[in-house]
């Protein structure tokens, strides 16, 4: 016996995909960082000629170290979404397409742990 | 049929060149560039991590003329798409569809996007003038 809903059977299925989760953390993730970067930037433009120990201490903070990881999560997670929509929009050959999918998707990952960790090393220990 | 087989629609050099097109893939553009940006990003805070010397290496790059002139280029490009992404916000809620408001919002993005660059910089500036 099949104890799934109608709903469930079909959810995920038909040429959307997941294309409604795709639409919606695109448009999630650009209202997050609406402030996050306005935050950023202007944060920092005053700081002015900081050298490295000015740097190390804006990175320590507590609420930077915060609203730098939210920044990073935010902008790799938009970032992967709208480079994803750029391939499948002009890379029509399927095999070159699901390649350039995997690189595109492993290297937003990777460059956002990177950034993750230099964040999270420079908060608790440098 | 393979995908290849496939008819394709009119493609854009049929319609006339309009001022929300040339903002529209001006959007997709600078998302693409900020994409490469964020590689300046991720080697500022990783050199951070590392140590002062790596730090120092990757402000001297920022410091030199091309440095500053890619980093005001990327200023540009993430106003301008932190602008019109708030313009797609605008459409994704059902407003702002009439061709004289998409034009209107349109030129508004891009001297919001110019006058935001040009603020950041001289608020730069005058912060660098100010602690040094």
């Amino acid at each position: 016996m099949n104890m799934r809903t109608q709903l469930g059977e079909v959810r995920g299925l038909g040429s959307a995909k997941t294309g409604t989760s795709h639409f919606w953390m695109q448009r999630l993730t650009a209202l997050a960082l609406i402030p996050l970067t306005l935050w950023f930037v202007a944060s920092l433009a005053s700081m002015g000629s900081a050298d490295y120990a000015d740097a190390v201490a804006w990175v320590k903070s507590p609420l930077t170290s915060i609203l730098l990881l939210a920044l990073i999560a935010a902008t790799f997670h938009h970032m992967q979404l709208g480079l994803q929509v750029i391939i499948e929009d002009y890379v029509h050959a399927e095999g070159l397409k699901i390649a350039s999918l995997i690189v595109m998707k492993c290297g937003s990952v990777l460059l956002g742990l990177a950034a993750a960790f230099a964040v999270l090393k420079v908060a608790f220990e440098g | 049929m393979g995908s290849s087989e496939r008819p394709l629609s009119p493609h854009l050099d049929i319609y006339k060149q309009e001022w929300t097109m040339v903002l529209s893939i001006t959007h997709r553009i600078t998302g693409a560039g900020l994409a490469g940006g964020t590689l300046l990003l991720v080697c500022w805070l990783l050199a951070l991590a590392s140590g002062q010397e790596a730090f120092g290496a990757v402000q001297a790059f920022i410091g030199a003329w091309y440095g500053k002139l890619l980093l005001f280029g990327w200023t540009w490009a993430l106003f301008y798409h932190f602008c019109n992404g708030i313009r797609h916000l605008g459409w994704d809620l059902g407003k702002g569809f009439e061709l004289d408001t998409a034009r209107n919002t349109g030129y508004f993005v891009a001297l919001a996007s110019v006058g935001l660059t040009l603020l950041t910089w001289a608020v730069g500036y005058a912060s660098v003038g100010g602690n040094s």
